[in-house]
């Protein structure tokens, strides 16, 4: 159709950023993203600046995104919000789309390190979002040393014991283990995978609840004084209360990183093209950071984010090069069901 | 012809809506549990009948006698809480009657959820009661009420209490009041006539709100997340689990149907208990 002329419309609301009237201003486009992972005016901004009109699909997990991905085989969706391993599935699905990078040229504002993610070298067809890391969240007035270690969260000192919470989500309850234990968090080895059943399930007995979700609150309460927990999550939990802080054990932790994709079915790919360039702007993307409380890959947003906020939220001045010596997650494949076999001991265990 | 016609269009809606949203759902899950999981999501379609082996593996029964122990406490708990104020509603008189029924079920005016979250509040070691007792100087400890099988049967009986309320009521509410007067007249003490008359004759109710209870209870995943602080797993995490983080449509559909079955064995049960009741009656 007019393939030509709106690809040069594209480029031009790519270029000044401000578009309105032009041809992709009639367009549509529908974005898979979960709750609360971005700042509310987001969309309404992206709309005023490129008039393109953007319908926000909330989803609930990875998993939600995809059932409803899969089962739609991406109709329907434009852009789809998606953790590293994911991505790796919905690739070998073919459900996704290789991005054109001449559409996307902010792709030049992100670290070098994010360019070249194993799971997707030189970002072929996913842009990272947020990234960050898990470790122990604590209380810092109510401890007498700062934990440093695992084994501080697994094997815990007295007067810790019932004041634990852990992270049930079985990729990240497991790298607890597994990184105690010196073995990589994509290990799929039996007897590794055994070792770390048996010391999750000795640890379990100290714990005071599995927590995926409140454990920040369980902290400021003072229900708990130690929790494993997400980077930003933890942050949550320093702007109630000061004294909470964030360490990354001394024995490593993984890496995780958000995404965004273009689903193979858009009928939009210029729009969805033109939406994860908007995002990947300097000052669009330092408000996520604000917002999230996450780190964005983002060199530029994060030279232009106040410096006041990395003091107040320490995770957030945690350097690319220390969040690159943990370990990237990676999808199981064939092996998640063994994997999670191991999970359901360890959580059914008495 | 025209009475058949009439029947139709009345259970039409109802039928058509149940089929579509219910049979034909249900049917697709019990296809899916034949095949084989996709590596990376979804299903592989080759037929396999190992889902089904692996739901009998003692994990998973292990996982299923928890949920069915939680469930029998709660139902257990649930009735004898539940029968006396059934009781005394459907004894109480007639104007009062709709107003104490009423208050059974307000707590379903506000959402689940929420009033899951209001346990956690009240239970948790810096929670009211603990405080409450603390300051009284009762304990000096908290008491350990939250995260533990205990506060997964508070939530749980809390919750659906109603249901078997509601179910002894019009089971209680039924009973043609003479026959205590025969009952005692004939010499029997009040509580002969409980268990000789009332009990007997109530069976269809107690085995509704039972059935009820029990059935809600065992598949129930939030309560045992919050209120079991995810350390007990109950059968319908496990489900729950196998579909999102697992991947494993087809083993979370087996274990799905290994509890429908399960619960259908419930249902007839129950049915059975209520068909010969009445035969009872009719010949009584």
């Amino acid at each position: 159709m007019h393939a030509g002329f709106t690809r040069a419309a594209a480029l031009a609301v790519v270029m000044c950023g401000l578009g309105a009237g032009s041809a992709l201003a009639q367009e549509k486009i529908v974005i898979s993203q979960w709750d609360a992972y971005w700042p509310a005016d987001l969309l309404a901004n992206f709309t005023k600046e490129t008039g393109i009109q953007a319908e926000w699909a909330v989803q609930i997990d990875n998993e939600d995104m995809m059932g409803k991905v899969t089962a739609s085989g991406g109709k329907g969706y434009d852009v789809v919000f998606a953790s590293s391993p994911f991505v790796e599935a919905l690739a070998h699905l073919g459900l996704i789309a290789e991005l054109d990078h001449s559409k996307i040229p902010n792709l030049a504002n992100l670290f070098k390190e994010a360019q070249e993610l194993p799971y997707d070298p030189g970002n072929k067809h996913s842009v990272p979002y947020t990234w960050g890391t898990t470790g122990l969240c604590y209380r810092s007035d109510l401890m007498k040393a700062a934990p440093t270690s695992w084994n501080d969260l697994l094997k815990p000192a007295d007067e810790l014991k019932g004041k634990i919470t852990m992270l049930s989500t079985d990729r990240w309850l497991m790298a607890a283990g597994l990184k105690d234990l010196g073995y990589s968090v994509n290990s799929t080895n039996a007897d590794e995978l055994a070792k770390t059943k048996d010391l999750l399930i000795a640890a379990k007995k100290n714990l005071l609840a599995y927590d995926d979700t409140t454990f920040y609150s369980k902290l400021v309460s003072g229900e708990a004084t130690l929790v494993h927990a997400w980077d930003g999550w933890c942050n949550f939990g320093v702007a109630e209360n000061a004294a909470i802080k964030f360490v990354i054990p001394k024995e490593g932790s993984d890496l995780f990183v958000d995404t965004m994709v273009v689903t193979a079915a858009s009928e939009h790919k210029d729009a969805a093209h033109a939406f994860i360039n908007y995002v990947l702007r300097p000052d669009v993307h330092a408000s996520i950071m604000a917002f999230t409380l996450y780190k964005v890959p983002n060199q530029k947003a994060v030279d232009l984010v106040d410096k006041n906020l990395l003091t107040t939220y320490p995770t957030l001045a945690i350097t690319s090069e220390t969040l690159f010596q943990q370990e990237l997650l990676r999808d199981l494949g064939d092996n998640q069901k063994d994997f999670t076999r191991v999970v359901t001991e360890i959580l059914a265990a008495q | 012809m025209s009475e058949a016609v009439r029947r139709l269009v009345l259970l039409g809606p109802g039928l058509g809506w149940l089929a579509i949203f219910l049979v034909l759902p249900c049917a697709i899950v019990f296809v899916y549990s034949f095949f084989e999981r996709g590596t990376y999501g979804g299903i592989d379609y080759i037929f396999t009948l190992e889902n089904y082996a692996r739901a009998a593996d003692p994990l998973y029964l292990s996982i299923l006698l928890t949920s069915a122990r939680v469930a029998v406490i709660t139902t257990v708990a649930a009735l004898v809480i539940g029968y006396p104020a059934a009781y005394l509603i459907a004894t109480a008189p007639k104007p009062w009657q709709m107003p104490l029924l009423i208050l059974v079920m307000l707590p379903f005016w506000s959402n689940y959820l929420i009033r899951t979250y209001a346990w956690i509040v009240l239970l948790n070691n810096q929670g009211l009661i603990n405080y409450g007792l603390q300051e009284l100087g009762v304990i000096n400890e908290p008491l350990p009420m939250l995260y533990n099988e205990f506060a997964i049967v508070v939530g749980l009986l809390y919750g659906y209490l109603p249901f078997m309320v509601l179910a002894l009521y019009s089971s209680i509410s039924r009973l043609n009041r003479e026959i205590f007067e025969a009952s005692a007249d004939l010499g029997a003490s009040s509580l002969r006539t409980f268990v000789r008359v009332t009990v007997p004759l109530t069976i269809p109710g107690i085995a509704a709100g039972s059935v009820f209870v029990f059935v809600l209870s065992i598949g129930n995943f939030v309560t045992p997340n919050l209120l079991g602080g995810g350390r007990s797993l109950m059968v319908g995490n496990l489900i729950f689990d196998q579909f999102l983080s697992a991947r494993d449509w087809p083993f979370g559909a087996a274990l799905a149907f290994v509890l429908i079955g399960l619960m259908m064995l419930l249902l007839i049960a129950q049915a059975w208990a209520v068909n010969r009741s009445q035969r009872n009656d009719a010949h009584a």
